[in-house]
């Protein structure tokens, strides 16, 4: 009986945590394309998550093309296949890795960041100041947040895809030393433009997790400094993982048929 | 004040549990236009949770809270705000957005819920900073660069920006020196009392509650035990209310020191 009852409140748990979150995401969407909207901070966001998650995605992109580059020459030159790694590093990055550690990082920068500056705002009664100005929080702060998000990630892969097949093409030229105008062509030949959208497609995907994430459990976050600290893991701990099950499900969707 | 004035705010039974625990029970408050109504007791008996109920902040499990006639239980939430503009509130650690300057702390009401543009809301801000006593040079700055009293200065100019009806103060004076706090007394006053908006304060400081109160309620176990004009709390004839103005540990009410 008592393992019963725990699975139950367990299963509860589970569920109404799930919905308070729905809830929350449909309410945010709501005043995403409700007037009014606040501009200024839709643009502070805009810059915050794009230009100033560059040094960090930049990073990311060159040293998984470079290293991807050398493992499959490793793996490939027992069979002479060496001009497969263009191939390689071109599709799986702008498939796969560009909006996967895009998205991961810019989790930890700015899912962090919205989490606990909302979350202070939250223990401090800064939303319910908000309130009390005649400004809805919601759209004050979390639309804002959101647009910026599902705007701003597809750009910020797209740098990181060519960053990605620079870093590989670096490795490959000056370290393997392969012919650079021979890379430069398998690369072309290599790259689709399905692959390239796809990962666009999902980076918008992340990049909505993420802020949501950050916006909801600062949002919900309760009881001083310490709340706010749990409230910044969870926001990056869950928006990993639903962008590692998301990643799944759309790879699914766009690829097996 | 007078028996004439209109009644602002109407509250009838209001109850509101966070769980088990009953913190309004069944409360009934009545504020005049004009008139400053300041609620005391002790500290968990639900002050800011009355507050919280008539802002809207808290959802009331039962009971009835009227602004000028219009009941706002259960009121839609584009009502809710509409209403919300005739308030002023003034937070109890000043709840100043601190990624924004001073001057647009105190415009944020006027930029964001009127829509006024930002050099004419600048101008007015200036001159609500001028009011509580703060000059150009602090409009600049950002609130974790002042100190208590000031940001709760600047939070006072920004409840009175838009010219509110309605004024709520969360223990104005909580946590300053007692000239700091008899300093944002008299500005309490001159303004609320002066330009004759309706001020509802909750406080635990029996001389910030002698100094900018019309009318005093004591809130104990969820209701109004007690109300009357300032001067006649030292002769109301509840032992309850005698203890606490005069804090003393022995009485009726007793705290739960060892529980």
């Amino acid at each position: 009986m008592r393992a019963l009852q725990l699975i139950g409140s367990v299963v509860l748990g589970f569920l109404e945590s799930t919905g308070r979150l729905v809830l929350f995401a449909v309410a945010a969407i709501g005043h995403c394309f409700r007037p009014p909207i606040y501009w200024r901070s839709l643009g502070r966001q805009l810059v915050d998550i794009g230009y100033y998650s560059l040094p960090v995605v930049g990073l990311t992109a060159i040293f998984t093309g470079m290293v991807l580059a050398l493992q499959s020459y490793t793996g490939f030159s027992r069979f002479s296949a060496e001009s497969a790694i263009a191939t390689v590093v071109v599709v799986s990055i702008t498939r796969e890795l560009g909006p996967v550690l895009a998205g991961l990082m810019v989790a930890g920068r700015i899912g962090a960041s919205m989490a606990a500056e909302i979350g202070t705002m939250r223990v401090t009664e800064q939303l319910d100041a908000l309130t009390t100005l005649s400004t809805n929080p919601m759209k004050y702060l979390v639309a804002p947040r959101l647009i910026a998000g599902f705007v701003m990630l597809p750009l910020l892969v797209l740098v990181a895809d060519i960053i990605g097949v620079f870093g590989g093409y670096l490795v490959a030229v000056y370290k393997l030393g392969f012919n650079p105008s021979t890379y430069i062509q398998n690369t072309w030949e290599a790259f689709r433009f399905a692959d390239l959208s796809s990962g666009l497609v999902k980076a918008s995907a992340f990049g909505f997790i993420i802020t949501l994430m950050g916006c909801y459990h600062g949002y919900t976050s309760r009881g001083g400094a310490q709340g706010v600290g749990a409230a910044t893991t969870n926001a990056v701990v869950s928006a990993s993982i639903l962008i590692l099950c998301f990643d799944y499900i759309l790879t699914e969707m766009f690829f097996a048929r | 004040m007078t028996e004439k004035s209109p009644v602002k705010i109407a509250i009838r039974g209001l109850r509101k549990a966070f769980g088990v625990k009953v913190v309004l029970d069944g409360l009934d408050l009545d504020i005049a236009e004009g008139e400053s109504v300041v609620v005391i007791g002790g500290s968990g008996t639900g002050k800011s949770v009355l507050l919280k109920c008539i802002l809207g902040l808290l959802r009331p499990d039962r009971g009835s809270i009227r602004v000028d006639g219009e009941e706002m239980v259960g009121a839609s939430s584009a009502r809710r705000e509409e209403v919300n503009r005739k308030f002023g509130m003034l937070f109890q650690g000043a709840a100043l957005f601190d990624s924004l300057t001073v001057w647009e702390n105190v415009a944020f009401g006027l930029m964001a819920g009127k829509g006024m543009d930002r050099a004419r809301a600048r101008e007015i801000a200036l001159s609500k900073l001028v009011q509580v006593g703060l000059g150009g040079d602090v409009a600049a700055m950002h609130p974790a660069e002042l100190s208590g009293g000031m940001q709760k200065r600047v939070a006072l100019a920004r409840a009175i920006a838009t010219d509110p009806e309605i004024v709520f103060f969360d223990e104005p004076t909580t946590g300053l020196d007692p000239i700091m706090a008899d300093v944002i007394n008299t500005l309490i006053i001159e303004t609320t009392r002066d330009v004759g908006a309706t001020a509802l304060s909750i406080t635990h400081d029996m001389a910030s509650a002698r100094k900018i109160a019309h009318r005093i309620a004591m809130l104990h176990q969820g209701k109004i035990i007690w109300a009357g004009p300032v001067a006649d709390i030292t002769r109301s004839g509840d032992e309850r209310v005698d203890q606490f103005i005069h804090g003393r540990a022995d009485g009726p009410i007793q705290m739960a020191v060892r529980a």
